[in-house]
């Protein structure tokens, strides 16, 4: 189920070598409002259930998460407990008319692990073992 | 419950219902595992309705609500004293009374994570904790469904844990989008490390109410919070 890169290769570059580690996909606003809405979740939770971190920069906003909550709900088993999730919250613009999704981070629930989050700052502890 | 006793209720509850009118109000006490919402649901019913009747039963283990149990018919009826303090009259409290028809749905604890091996820490064989990670996780859908049928919440939160926890966040998230009332709860106020300072500092856009739905701590405050934002 996880995708761990063995330390056997060279990097891109053919320089050095990289260790064991987890794949971090950041992924840009851009790509992820040109993705329909159960689109964007299940790019999400299939690129979490291969063992990767997804970053998203333009975040989801709280329906979006909610259906992922539920999505994740329906495909965990005995090797996939889940996901953690962290983001920030809404942010409201002058006069509370429109309001922006912000940064997002899911991870498979056995590997990630928030430790610490509020408003502006999300600290999360990610397990190679 | 007798048969006298349920025909009684019955017949309360529609003269009750055709006296206000108005249908009852669907509140689902929300929250992550272990907060006491249970507890809470089972509170509420134990003052407003009949104190032997249980709406679940609460325990240490998580996710021991798996399924969403609606009480219809509950109606709560309290007296509120309102003090006129400005006028030199703070010795003579106005009573007021705060009246609520609704209906209780008590909700699984939403999770982003139910993992088997988690239950079998409580002395669970390996077969029953994953039968009972399986159930918990249609439970977490099924309190998701709900909130397309609930016209508040109260969102319960365990005052001895971080708040800002994501779920919670969510759950605020979709209540706000939509335009559904909520109320927030700290629970567990009796504990010593209870600190529900710290939920008002999260959430400083929502009136938290401090509570110990297992004590009765403060309660009389929150049913007239709930009269006042459900009714």
């Amino acid at each position: 189920m996880q995708k761990w890169r063995e330390s056997s290769g060279k990097d891109a570059e053919g320089g050095g070598e990289y260790r064991m580690g987890i794949e971090m996909n950041l992924v840009s606003r851009d790509k992820i409002e040109s993705m329909g809405s159960m689109e964007k979740l299940r790019f999400i939770l299939d690129d979490v259930k291969s063992g990767n971190i997804v970053v998203l920069e333009g975040g989801l906003t709280a329906e979006e998460q909610m259906k992922l909550i539920e999505l994740t709900m329906m495909e965990v088993d005995d090797n996939f407990p889940g996901i953690e999730i962290s983001g920030y919250p809404v942010k409201r613009s002058l006069l509370n008319l429109r309001k922006r999704t912000r940064l997002t981070v899911i991870g498979p629930a056995a590997k990630m692990r928030t430790i610490k989050k509020d408003k502006d700052l999300i600290s999360a502890i990610i397990s190679t073992t | 419950m007798s048969t006298r006793k349920r025909v009684k209720g019955v017949l309360s509850r529609l003269i009750l219902t055709l006296l206000f009118k108005k249908r009852a109000v669907k509140i689902g006490i929300y929250g992550p595992p272990n907060a006491g919402k249970t507890t809470l649901a089972n509170r509420i019913i134990h003052t407003f309705v009949d104190e032997n009747e249980d709406v679940g039963i609460s325990t240490e283990i998580p996710h021991e609500t798996r399924r969403v149990v609606r009480r219809a018919g509950v109606f709560i009826d309290i007296k509120r004293r309102l003090y006129n303090g400005d006028k030199g009259h703070s010795s003579s409290p106005k009573v007021n009374r705060a009246k609520l028809m609704l209906d209780v749905v008590d909700t699984p604890g939403l999770a982003t994570k139910i993992d088997f091996r988690d239950f079998m820490a409580y002395g669970m064989d390996e077969d029953e904790a994953k039968r009972r990670a399986k159930e918990a996780t249609e439970g977490v859908i099924e309190a998701i469904k709900w909130l397309d049928d609930i016209d508040g919440v109260i969102l319960l939160m365990d005052a001895t844990e971080d708040p800002y926890t994501q779920t919670n966040v969510v759950i605020i998230g979709n209540m706000e989008a939509r335009g559904i009332p909520i109320i927030i709860a700290a629970n567990k106020i009796d504990l010593p490390d209870a600190a529900p300072q710290r939920i008002k500092n999260a959430f400083p856009q929502h009136r938290v109410v401090p509570v110990s739905a297992l004590k009765g701590d403060n309660m009389e405050a929150l049913y007239a919070e709930m009269a006042r934002v459900f009714g």
